[in-house]
């Protein structure tokens, strides 16, 4: 689904190197997480792979499908299937909740050929999917994130992957700043979009999401690479012993 | 005291070849407009009131040239069920309007009524214009008061059951054309005046409204796209007790527009709202919104909502003020400007302004220009909404605080399409 090929990324300002050479393929059907200290470049990778400007891809690759990514606008690569959880997710005041998730919907139909949902198909569908995410008709009908509460923003992030149904889901510390029920509602969203043809790159610093979330695969990533890969458990180490002894057995 | 030469030779130029009409109760209204002329002069480059825009294309003496627009574009406000009112090149076309009753007002025209010996016009023609001329003169609309040739005298006395809407057509390349408007508004009274279209290659135009204790008015204009059009406008307006004036004014295109609008609240608890949304193109392009409100009376609400868009080298500028009188306690004064800049080329010149001698108000103005915000922009990109159309949605969000200034969710849907053919035409 995802391939990433020794991806060099430096920042386009500066003389400064983030990525130092990713590889890391995601399955279709599979769950991917990624943990890592602060700074390692986990947003960035997350940025450069859905287009964000102010970066320069020196060195490899990204493709979703076989397709190559970095060659495609950003809202190319929202149509192609490709979905980021923002860490922070953005206000856009003026530009309604509703408004902003039908454009992009039809947009992204339009872009693949598909025929425009209808005003009722669309009501009637995000009325139940904010209805599973616990989201009140009044938040929908508010300016893009505007007034939301932390939580609330995560949540509306998942509304969106919900209503897209993209292909390729890579989620920015979606569970920080949830309380126990958000992170349950956020993570049953998650979960109801488990599918065959989908995967997921989840991006955390906690173990307890990933108790909800069960991945199949789980990268350390320090330092601008992925450093260590292996099962479920090597979450629950990076829990348990924090970052260090990982770290010094790379070294 | 006497002019300065050069303004001397400037005012000759522009009235040599004006009539100033005679007879009836409007004589000695002209005459009286027409000596303060005298004594003001035509605005000049130098005054510090013009000093963002410059006046001399409204003041010289010939209309410089204004293509009309040729456009299938639906007509502003088609299918809005309203009494029209339509002047082709400032010229009543008596064919083109609807007939001019309607219950709960009476509709007149000034070149109809201005050599009657007795009206009640009188107390309101040139009235409010001589007061909105202090602190700051404003000749262009005195020069309407001695020599316009026509307008609309409206007279609110109920609640009529539809707006009434000027139309204003442009024909001739060349036409200069100066029209002045009264409207008073009984108390208890309320209508809706409704306005669009270029009138004229050169266009200056006065409304003078009185609003009665408990009246409101609800003024709605669209100005005319033509490219090369220019328009001084002037809108003066006194509000007594409990009353309301609510005026919006979309502008698209036109080469050179300055909208004055002078409001005094003057009864206890009224309200004013003024608000402005202009989308401009080119370096040609130049949008100046000059507003006064003053505060004299207590417990009044006024607000100011101005937001331009602007493109390709088009200037925008916002002069505006809320003066708030000793007595106008318990005042209520918002205002604000801002402009989103669609490259580096483009320009916004504001000077917002408060003076307040009472102590118990609220005031707050703000004015702020800047370009469309790239994490905005990123976000609704990484959604899936192409370039164009994100920037379109931020542009339309950016204008929203003003579009809400107009609560006709027809009028409003109406402003909206005119403004979605800008943006995609303009692309
Ligand atoms: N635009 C930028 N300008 C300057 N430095 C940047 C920029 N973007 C990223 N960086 C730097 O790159 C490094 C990686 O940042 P990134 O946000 O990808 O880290 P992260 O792994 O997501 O961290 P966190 O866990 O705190 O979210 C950091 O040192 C950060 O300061
Ligand atoms: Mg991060």
């Amino acid at each position: 689904m995802l391939k990433i090929e020794n991806l060099h990324v430096k920042l386009e300002e500066e003389d400064k190197q983030i990525l130092k050479g990713v590889n890391l393929e995601v399955e279709a059907g599979k769950v991917h997480a990624i943990m890592g200290p602060n700074g390692s470049g986990k947003s960035t990778l997350s940025y450069v792979l859905s287009g964000r400007d102010g970066y320069e891809v020196t060195e490899g690759g990204a493709t979703l499908e076989g397709e190559d990514l970095l060659e495609l606008e950003p809202e190319e690569r929202a149509a192609a299937g490709l979905f980021l959880a923002f860490q922070y997710p953005v206000e856009i005041p003026g530009v309604g909740n509703m408004t902003f998730l039908r454009t992009a919907l039809n947009a992204q139909r339009k872009a693949r050929g598909e025929e425009e949902m209808s005003a009722a198909d669309f009501l009637k569908l995000i009325r139940a999917k904010a209805k599973d995410l616990k989201i009140d008709a009044d938040m929908l009908k508010r300016p893009v994130n505007v007034g939301f509460s932390g939580g609330e923003k995560k949540r509306n992030e998942i509304l969106q992957m919900a209503m897209l149904e993209p292909k390729m889901c890579v989620l920015d510390e979606t569970d920080s700043g949830l309380d126990v029920d958000a992170m349950k509602l956020v993570s049953d969203g998650v979960n109801a979009l488990r599918a065959e043809g989908r995967g997921f790159l989840v991006i955390t610093h906690y173990q307890r999401l990933l108790d909800h979330i069960k991945p199949d695969v789980v990268h350390i990533m320090a330092d601008g690479k992925i450093v260590k890969t292996g099962g479920p458990e090597l979450a629950l180490e990076v829990e348990n012993n924090g970052y260090a002894d990982i770290l010094a057995e790379v070294a | 005291m006497g002019l300065p030469q050069e303004k001397l030779s400037a005012l000759e130029a522009r009235i040599a070849g004006l009539g100033l009409p005679q007879g009836g109760w409007s004589e000695a209204a002209r005459a009286d407009a027409l000596s303060r002329l005298n004594a003001a002069g035509l605005p000049g480059r130098r005054d510090e009131y013009w000093k963002y825009t410059r006046p001399d294309t409204l003041v010289q003496p010939e209309a410089p040239e204004a293509a009309v627009l040729v456009t299938d574009e639906a007509p502003m406000f088609d299918g809005v069920d309203r009494l029209k009112i339509v002047f082709v090149d400032g010229v009543f076309d008596a064919d083109a309007s609807d007939d001019l009753t309607l219950d709960g007002v009476r509709i007149e025209r000034l070149a109809e009524i201005a050599d009657r010996d007795i009206h009640w016009g009188r107390e309101l023609y040139g009235v409010l214009e001589t007061r909105g001329q202090d602190p700051v003169a404003r000749p262009l609309a005195t020069l309407n008061t001695a020599f316009t040739t026509d307008g609309v005298v409206i007279h609110v006395t109920g609640t009529p059951s539809k707006p009434i809407s000027l139309i204003y057509r442009h024909e001739d390349d060349r036409s200069d054309v100066m029209l002045h408007h009264l409207i008073k508004v009984d108390s208890g009274a309320e209508a809706t005046i409704l306005e669009n279209g270029p009138a004229a290659a050169r266009f200056n135009k006065v409304m003078e409204i009185d609003i009665a204790d408990g009246g409101a008015l609800h003024h709605v204009r669209s100005q005319g796209r033509d490219h090369d059009r220019r328009d001084a406008t002037f809108t003066f307006a006194r509000l007594g007790k409990e009353s309301e004036f609510r005026s919006f004014t979309m502008t698209v295109n036109g080469v050179l527009t300055r909208n004055e609008t002078v409001i005094e609240l003057l009864g206890d608890d009224a309200l004013a709202h003024v608000a402005g949304v202009c989308v401009g193109d080119g370096d040609n392009f130049h949008h100046d919104d000059t507003v006064f409100i003053t505060h004299d009376a207590v417990n009044c609400e006024s607000r100011q909502v101005f937001k331009k868009v602007l493109r390709n080298g088009a200037t925008g500028v916002f002069q505006g003020k809320i003066l708030v009188k000793p007595d106008a306690q318990k005042t209520d004064g918002y205002q604000i400007s801002q402009s989103l800049l669609l490259d580096d080329d483009s320009q916004f010149l504001a000077k917002p302004e408060l003076e307040i001698y009472a102590d118990d108000v609220a005031c707050s103005h703000g004015s702020t220009s800047g370009a469309i915000d790239e994490d905005q922009l990123f976000y609704l990109r990484a959604r899936g909404v192409p370039m164009d159309q994100a920037t379109d949605l931020l542009t339309l969000a950016f204008l929203a605080e003003a579009m809400e200034e107009l609560a006709d969710e027809t009028l409003a849907d109406h402003m909206l399409e005119r403004l979605e053919g800008w943006l995609s035409r303009r692309r």
